[in-house]
């Protein structure tokens, strides 16, 4: 009998679809010109890839994009050093790849295997010349543990020198820093009570797993966890003795598509390119069965079928990432009536109306609907995962809206939520009090939405709202935030500068500097902090605001008036005759191109950033007239 | 499979490891003839060997494959071995 194939477990991109005209693709690479040749390139990795397609798609990104492509068609290059005390090389092009399937451009950078604190001490490095944005920490176990019989090492010390590692590249390079989980290759000595033998060097592994994570959670270092994959792929399929016998091979070679991928998402993350929201089909998908034929009592959900239940588990699923800041949309062809039944009529749904943010049901072709479903969300289509059980419409938004997330849902619904969370879109990496926040504000915006509908004159429904500006100056609690947004306001932002935590921190306590943090709250909740103003005061009594943005989920509501409302007290307050105001255009503000004007400021002309400059001068103006009411916190 | 057919698949495999259509391997060809058959591709030669093939070469025959004959060679032997 042949023995077992290694081979036969194979770690694969379960959530990406295979491709069979991906070689046909691939020969078309760089015949089109340069924006279209990447994107294809994108198209490419977002295929089921195994290793050898990885190696080869990878040289030839390497061919056809030796240099970053040209701004504007992929995010900012990333330079990513992997500092590992084994063999990383064959994982490079996974790396890239993976970078590459989130459209992002990847140097990597891979020291000499266990050179790795020479390469951080020695400034003439080869690390320290390539200055990485990131640096993955990826120790084997018998590096750090000594062989099976080596004496019993200090863990916490152990933990402590890694820690100190991270701190090192970070002074060094200001860079992100991720620590890969230590892979437990050791053999089991014990068994399933290894933790009672001291010393027992596979238990250790898991014991410095969990050091490594503390010290990891304090220090804003984001983990690698192998554990889960290992978990579902079998060790074997991801650490082969012969590997690393022969090449110092920690990860395997079939592994390496899948590495590549968790590293990639986790660098994604990193810049805040992590998907935002789960768009639901219906029909076969949130349960089985077609609503609009076989009616409530004739669709498959709930207890008593097997297929019923999984129907059951996926909804539970997505209901849970609600509670974790992803917001969730439905789009589904089907009457609207139809398609809201069994969330206010089925007893056995799990998610209900309020758990949808955006609820679109019509005959229309789904492409258009998911493009109506961000702008009604206010996020980008690149945002956007689509569950869909019906391989027809993921081909045609794959095709479409190549910059959705379509996950490869697999025909068993039992295996739906499995797909998805496999797919890593919405990789975390902390919790804010926004992301606990988040699902309840939708539902609140719902409600608002609701009353809008039913008030009859716009001046009824702003008055019912009973909005509350609250506001504060900036101060440390709120600096995170504060700086957080400043930093990812694209769109109403008059001069979308961007700042630093130091320097936002400067401003506390600024006699001559304004900053307000504003929160806006109503009858249905609290909104968040929905503007944040900066401004500097100088000694001809002008106040001229360096930073003026604003949430857009609150506009049409009078809070660009009740701000200016509050920049004027606060002025006035500080001894200043006149604001300044400029606007400085971006490819994504044009939005707030004439808020100087709507307010009443008056022209002074062009400003030095290619915008335009504006002025109010503060003896005689008169507050806007707005049912706000304003309080400082 | 004869070791002609095994040659063919094997310059297929080569071709699309270092996206180089211009490899042609013979039975002498080495690791010095084929631009970046370095000693860390060679792991990646061999894993992609294995998976094409669908056979599992022990640590120690790994070590013996000097040229493509060695391979084609290996190759022939594991099918046989399968085959039984």
């Amino acid at each position: 009998m042949a023995e077992p194939l290694v081979n036969d477990y194979s770690p694969v991109l379960s959530w990406l679809p295979p491709s069979a005209d991906w070689n046909d693709r691939f020969r078309l690479l760089g015949e089109t010109a340069e924006e279209d040749t990447w994107r294809a390139l994108v198209g490419l990795a977002n295929s089921r890839l195994d290793s050898l397609a990885t190696m080869r798609l990878d040289r030839r990104r390497g061919k056809l994009f030796p240099a970053a492509p040209s701004t504007g068609l992929s995010a900012k290059p990333l330079r990513l050093a992997v500092l590992s005390s084994s063999t990383a090389d064959h994982l490079l092009a996974s790396l890239r790849v993976g970078a590459l399937r989130r459209n992002m451009w990847a140097d990597v950078h891979v020291g000499d295997y266990g050179q790795y604190r020479r390469e951080i001490m020695d400034p003439s490095s080869g690390l320290h010349q390539f200055k990485p944005t990131a640096v993955l920490f990826a120790f084997d176990a018998p590096h750090l543990l000594g062989g099976l019989n080596a004496d019993a090492p200090d863990l916490d010390a152990i933990a402590d020198d890694i820690a100190q590692l991270w701190d090192q590249v970070r002074a060094a390079f200001g860079c992100s820093v991720i620590q890969q989980s230590i892979l437990g290759t050791y053999p089991s000595q014990f068994g399933s009570n290894e933790h009672r033998l001291p010393n027992s060097k596979s238990h250790l592994v898991r014991k410095l797993n969990l050091l490594l994570r503390e010290r990891a959670d304090a220090g804003g270092v984001d983990m690698l966890d192998l554990d889960p994959w290992v978990a579902r792929d079998g060790m074997r399929a991801w650490y082969d003795p012969m590997l690393w016998l022969k090449a110092k091979q920690e990860v395997h070679h079939i592994a390496a598509p899948l590495y590549g991928d968790l590293v990639a998402r986790l660098l994604a993350a990193q810049l805040g390119r992590s998907f935002k929201c789960l768009v639901l089909d219906l029909d076969n998908t949130l349960w089985g069965g077609v609503i609009g034929d076989d009616g409530l009592e004739g669709i498959v959900l709930g207890q008593g079928s097997p297929r019923g239940e999984a129907h059951i588990a996926f909804q539970q699923y997505a209901q849970s990432l609600t509670r974790r800041g992803i917001i969730l949309a439905v789009c589904s062809k089907n009457d609207m009536a139809n398609a809201l039944e069994p969330f206010e009529k089925h007893p056995e749904m799990v998610l209900k109306r309020d758990d949808i943010a955006c609820f679109v049901a019509n005959w229309q072709d789904k492409a258009g609907n998911l493009r109506s479903i961000a702008q009604q969300l206010n996020i980008g289509t690149d945002a956007l995962v689509f569950a869909d059980d019906n391989p027809a419409e993921r081909e045609i938004v794959r095709q479409n809206l190549p910059e959705v997330a379509v996950p490869e849902l697999p025909e068993d619904p039992g295996l739906y939520a499995a797909c998805v969370a496999e797919g890593g879109y919405f990789e975390g990496l902390r919790l804010t009090d926004e992301d606990l926040e988040r699902a309840r504000q939708y539902q609140d915006n719902l409600k608002r939405e609701t009353l809008k509908a039913s008030a009859t004159d716009i001046e009824g429904y702003l008055r019912s709202l009973e909005m509350q500006m609250r506001w504060r100056p900036f101060d440390k609690v709120g600096l995170a935030r504060i700086v957080q947004l400043i930093n990812k306001t694209n769109q109403f932002n008059l001069t979308t500068r961007r700042i630093t935590d130091e320097a936002a921190g400067a401003l506390i306590g600024d006699p001559r500097a304004l900053t307000l943090q504003i929160r806006l709250v109503d009858r249905f909740g609290d909104n968040g902090i929905i503007a944040i103003v900066t401004g500097k005061l100088d000694d001809a009594g002008d106040l001229t605001i360096d930073t003026w943005l604003m949430s857009c989920r609150v506009l049409g509501r009078q809070a660009e008036e009740a701000t200016l409302n509050l920049i004027v007290a606060e002025a006035r307050r500080m001894g200043a005759r006149r604001l300044i105001g400029d606007y400085i255009p971006t490819a994504k503000n044009g939005m707030v191109k004439e808020h100087y004007p709507r307010l009443g400021f008056a022209p002074l002309g062009d400003n030095a950033e290619g915008g335009t400059r504006w002025e109010l001068p503060l003896d005689g103006a008169e507050a806007k007239p707005t049912f706000i009411t304003l309080t400082q916190e | 499979m004869d070791r002609q057919e095994i040659l063919l698949k094997l310059t297929d495999l080569f071709r699309e490891i270092f996206d180089d259509s211009s490899i042609v391997l013979t039975e002498a060809t080495t690791a010095e003839d084929v631009y970046g058959w370095d000693s860390l591709n060679h792991v990646a030669i061999v894993v992609q060997t294995e998976r094409r093939f669908g056979v599992k070469f022990q640590t120690s025959e790994i070590e013996e494959l000097k040229n493509v004959g060695d391979f084609i060679l290996l190759i022939e032997k594991k099918l046989k071995e399968k085959a039984a």
